[in-house]
């Protein structure tokens, strides 16, 4: 317990000293936010679209703002930095727990992420926007958003791994394009075209979307909110499990 | 005579898509406790990949290794706490501080805070970079890099300290620094497994070396028995230097063209 503390206080640390990976992951999804309310809120006004539940349309949008602030993690080039330059030998020559090793950096992510998710919360409230499930919803809301922060991570740091490539990895990103956008990104999914809903019922993600929908726009639907953890818990589960597999593997 | 380290035709075969290379072919090894053993080799002969074979860090394709009295496949925790490394690479975060990086080792050992703490500031001062602690590491020149490497590799008190070329690339005040260090580390009875390619740092530093080439051990003995040996065989009427016997042991022969030493295979 204490290597894993050490090595995700390291790993904030490290963070916190890059602050040009970090203003990013603020503006940009804040930047998309921005230009999506303004291309599509008139076309769906509050008072007469019932999936908005009395908000306006940018309530809509968060958490696609919020998950792509969550797939903007760093933990997986500076893995690929670490190998290139020794010093994950150098972790590897030590007794530490590779599970340790894993969960260090993801654990990291989803600390930096939870902080992040909250300031572009309140960045948004400017917006006009409410967290209809409360304080608890919103807490809930911002580690629904940590947690897919770490499965993303996880699933960056198996290529870094696999590839040990910054180039290799930085292409893996690109994932990100079909888990964001094949889900009910724009409207919700039953009002999707019929090869889009089949997509988006397929894609993990939309899960967690409508998982954190809920949080904002309704108070507490345990059913939706529940699949969105259930999600998270068995990606991340199995992302660790592979990530420790590789170390444990690596040569 | 106990041993630190043990190796029975240790072998290592890599595979990918150009095919199959056996980079170590059956390497046996003896390293009693206390030594300072010096590894040798030409680029490529295999000498990177027995010690990361010997430090957990790449798995064992066939034989079997014992470091520290610890079977490397069978213990490789075990093997880690019992051992310290320096690679050819001097790995260290660049993002982080001196201090801080000797105190994270010294966690990953299962120090407290507390202890970690001043084991770090022993350290510094043990390797002279009290006054850079706390600056960031990307920042540290080559020699400083190579002295805090070796610190972390030493936080845990380790029985057998491997260092996989530490004195590559340095100036020779940072070499002799280095050396000096060893020297002291071996005095307090670690027993110092190291690979160079410089062959004036083996027969300062050694008691005991072993050339590797191709993958198979071609000499092994102590620095003097091994030129008493090229003397005997080659009826030479002077005694020849262990660059000589490098040579010799490696078939590669030296050639002087346009004032330029050339290594050229034989």
């Amino acid at each position: 317990m204490s290597q894993f503390w050490a090595l995700s206080v390291r790993a904030i640390r490290e963070a916190l000293r890059v602050p040009e990976q970090l203003l990013p992951t603020v503006f940009i999804p804040l930047f998309f936010l921005v230009v999506n309310v303004g291309q599509a809120a008139r076309i769906f006004p509050s008072g007469e679209t019932g999936f908005l539940m009395g908000q306006n349309y940018a309530a809509f949008q968060v958490p696609s703002a919020l998950l792509l602030a969550a797939s903007f993690g760093g933990a997986a080039q500076y893995l690929v930095e670490e190998i290139e330059g020794g010093y994950f030998d150098k972790l590897r020559a030590t007794p530490v727990s590779r599970t340790a090793i894993v969960l260090g950096r993801l654990t990291a992510e989803g600390a930096k992420t939870f902080a992040l998710a909250a300031l572009i919360v309140l960045f948004a409230l400017p917006f006009g926007i409410s967290v209809a499930s409360g304080v608890l919803g919103f807490l809930l809301l911002l580690t629904l958003t940590a947690m897919w922060a770490m499965v993303f991570s996880g699933f960056m740091q198996l290529i870094a791994l696999k590839t040990r490539s910054a180039a290799a990895t930085q292409s893996g990103s690109l994932i990100f394009f079909p888990l964001l956008f094949l889900t009910p990104n724009f409207v919700p999914r039953e009002l999707l075209t019929r090869p889009m809903e089949i997509a988006a019922t397929y894609n993990p993600v939309t899960y967690i979307m409508e998982a954190m929908r809920a949080f904002i726009l309704e108070e507490q639907v345990w059913g939706k909110i529940g699949r969105g953890f259930a999600v998270v818990v068995v990606a991340g589960a199995l992302m660790v499990a592979l990530n420790v597999r590789t170390i444990r593997a690596y040569d | 005579m106990a041993l630190a380290v043990e190796a029975e035709q240790l072998v290592k075969r890599f595979t990918g898509r150009a095919g199959t290379v056996d980079a170590v072919r059956g390497v046996d090894l003896s390293v009693a406790e206390g030594e300072v053993f010096g590894f040798l080799g030409p680029n490529g002969a295999g000498k990177s990949t027995t010690v990361r074979m010997l430090t957990t860090l790449t798995t064992i394709t066939s034989g079997t290794a014992r470091v520290a009295g610890l079977d490397v496949s069978a213990d490789p925790d075990g093997v880690r706490r019992a051992i310290g490394v320096a690679l050819q690479e001097a790995g260290l975060d660049p993002r982080q501080t001196g201090r801080e990086l000797l105190v994270l080792q010294c966690r990953l050992f299962g120090s407290s805070p507390t202890d970690a703490a001043a084991r770090a500031q022993e350290l510094l001062e043990l390797v002279d970079l009290v006054e850079a602690a706390d600056r960031l590491i990307k920042g540290y020149s080559g020699g400083m890099k190579r002295r805090l490497d070796l610190a972390s590799a030493l936080v845990h008190r380790p029985q057998v300290l491997f260092l996989d070329e530490p004195t590559t690339g340095l100036d020779p005040a940072s070499r002799l620094t280095v050396w000096d260090e060893m020297r002291r580390i071996n005095a307090e009875g670690t027993t110092v497994f190291l690979t160079t390619q410089y062959l004036e740092e083996a027969d300062q530093l050694c008691s005991r070396l072993a050339i590797i080439d191709d993958g198979v051990i071609v000499r092994e003995g102590t620095p003097s028995e091994l030129k008493a040996e090229l003397r005997r065989k080659r009826s030479l009427d002077h005694d020849p230097t262990l660059d000589d016997v490098f040579l010799d042991a490696t078939g590669r022969t030296r050639e002087r063209v346009a004032g330029q030493v050339q290594e050229v295979t034989g």
